[in-house]
């Protein structure tokens, strides 16, 4: 079997051809204004951010001896030559590792209480008066958008160093930030069981509790783990404008020049940064499947 | 009688209920393993909570002792004022900035993590060893703070803007290769197959086939990690790498709190302002997708 291609005459295909030319002359003049437009950008953002590619290109060496610096011993071996040295503050690192978990771990929990008591108030669908739940979007939206470690500082002002301020200040971002995605959460319900319990006489409390609670649960839960996360990883620095956690330790580590101990340091970080996911990540299926099952 | 029907239903019920509990005994009372499981884990929780109140010295006395200058604080943030116009400008400045570094570190990040992406996907690098080592680096990159990144930059570019750019950029490249590599493993084969039949080489294939599919996905991921890193750009500067947050540290620190709320608020209405236009965007971009 044979297939030909009926190709029309010139007379019928230029314009055609044209006006696939036109169409594609278009688009690349469309690309070229987008990509000259994306350049100028560029350009200003490099002046804006002082960017100075000779001082990097001079200064990019410091990058790899920086970090061979840090994985060097004071006596001049490798650091893992001598884990005992490399290591030596292992103690007190623990401790204050273990102080920023606990702190990255009671913020989310008081944040995730005050964003529980909050999302409901600022779901549209449970409550019916607007300035309500204006103002309770508003509030969480402020908490949410001012970061963590502003909060910090301020606290850091009125409760002086030390922990306390860095659990207020990651409670309080918390807040914002678990209160809205969960009022997202309320306000995607199925409204019928609510409806359901409202006619048998419950109260909002009591809706709220039978109605709502049970669909939305597994979801908080979830959300809150990962914020878990985040907040491990903000606790980690928080200790730079002195909320506690190792974050002081660090620093101090880096301002001093004391090389070894910033790659120790960082390492305990990192590591305990990427369990804590894992283990979060790992809950977060477990949940999952709890939701799937009838 | 005079019982109305729900009332003498409810009679028969109430008359039946030790049968009837007997009967729907998991309905009733609840499926007594899942409760004790619930209650040990909200158990667990607490007792967590009130260990780490107690450890870190969280106590109701020292939280009211800070309330009152908290108070304080606030009242003295009221109203917001840059003092002078001259001030205004240099925070407005220093805003921009703090936009610069923002969009630089977005910019260097992507542009960077399209070849890890490339090497990180399954379907492209078939090798598992390198791709294990490809996705568990990206891991470790991920898993240090912008902040910290900061410090470790200052190092070697000196304090600066600059520093900051480079740091937004480390801690993204990480993310961004993720993304990457997971838009390319979920791209439709049938594209790719088409141009091949079509007569393409590999290379067509990729740029007809793969890069219309995976380009919209990563420029709206692209302008959603602007959006956050306009976040961290205001916080850099505390720890010396430019932007805004070097004079909020300075203002905190030397207690004038006015500049202090009203660079807070300008702060709030940047990052609005970029919310909305990137929200805009990334929806026009990802409404030219065709599906």
């Amino acid at each position: 079997m044979i297939h030909t291609i009926a190709v029309p005459p010139d007379s019928q295909n230029a314009p055609l051809l044209r006006a696939y030319e036109q169409a594609l002359a278009a688009k690349r003049r469309q690309l070229a204004l987008g990509f000259a437009l994306a350049l100028a950008a560029l350009f200003v953002a490099g002046v804006g951010a002082e960017v100075d590619l000779a001082t990097l290109w001079d200064k990019i060496g410091n990058f790899t001896s920086y970090f061979a610096r840090m994985l060097h011993l004071d006596s001049g071996g490798w650091v893992w030559s001598n884990p005992r040295e490399w290591f030596w503050g292992l103690g007190r690192w623990t401790r204050l590792l273990g102080e920023t978990l606990l702190i990255a771990y009671v913020g989310t929990i008081t944040g995730a209480i005050a964003g529980f008591l909050g999302c409901f108030l600022a779901s549209r669908n449970l409550v019916r008066s607007p300035v309500l739940g204006f103002v309770a979007r508003r509030l969480l939206e402020f908490c949410r958008s001012v970061p963590d470690i502003v909060f910090a500082m301020i606290f850091v002002v009125a409760y002086g160093i030390g922990a306390l301020p860095g659990v207020l200040a990651l409670a309080l971002h918390t807040t914002g930030a678990l209160g809205k995605l969960f009022s997202e959460v309320v306000e995607n319900i199925d409204m019928e069981p609510v409806d359901g319990i409202a006619a048998t006489g419950a109260t909002w409390v009591e809706r709220v509790r039978f109605a709502v609670l049970p669909q939305v649960l597994s979801n908080f839960a979830s959300y809150t783990l990962l914020r878990f996360e985040i907040n491990v990883r903000g606790a980690t620095v928080i200790g730079f404008v002195g909320a506690g956690g190792i974050g002081q330790e660090f620093l101090t580590a880096i301002r001093s020049f004391y090389y070894s101990d910033i790659s120790a340091i960082l390492l305990l970080i990192t590591g305990c940064v990427m369990l804590i996911d894992l283990l979060s990540e790992w809950l977060r299926h477990r949940l999952l499947a709890l939701e799937t099952r009838p | 009688m005079s019982a109305s029907p729900p009332e003498r239903l409810r009679a028969s019920l109430l008359a039946d209920r030790a049968d009837l509990e007997r009967r729907y005994a998991t309905l009733i009372g609840g499926d007594r393993k899942a409760r004790a499981a619930t209650l040990a884990i909200f158990g667990g929780a607490a007792a967590l909570t009130l260990f780490g109140l107690v450890a870190l010295d969280v106590t109701p006395l020292r939280l009211c002792s800070g309330i009152g200058r908290l108070i304080d604080i606030v009242m003295l943030m009221l109203p917001p004022s840059t003092g002078t116009w001259g001030r205004f400008w240099i925070y407005l400045g220093a805003l921009g900035q703090t936009l610069a570094i923002a969009f630089l570190g977005t910019l260097l990040a992507a542009v960077l993590a399209v070849p890890f992406g490339f090497l990180a996907a399954r379907n492209v690098v078939a090798n598992a060893v390198l791709h294990f080592l490809g996705r568990r680096g990206l891991d470790c990159v991920r898993s240090v703070d912008t902040l910290i990144w900061a410090l470790i930059w200052i190092n070697v570019v000196g304090l600066g803007p600059f520093a900051g750019a480079l740091a937004i950029m480390s801690s993204d490249v990480g993310a961004f290769g993720k993304l990457m590599s997971e838009a390319i493993e979920t791209a439709d084969r049938r594209a790719v197959e088409g141009v091949l039949s079509t007569g393409g080489s590999r290379l067509h294939a990729l740029r007809f086939g793969i890069v219309p599919q995976v380009l919209p996905v990563f420029a709206s991921q692209v302008l959603y990690f602007f959006e956050s890193n306009t976040r961290s750009a205001t916080i850099i500067g505390i720890v010396g790498a430019g932007g805004i947050g070097l004079h909020l540290s300075e203002q905190i620190r030397v207690l004038e709190w006015q500049q202090v709320s009203a660079l807070i608020l300008m702060i709030l209405v940047m990052v609005a302002a970029i919310d909305q236009v990137s929200q805009r965007l990334r929806a026009a971009i990802m409404g030219q997708r065709r599906i």
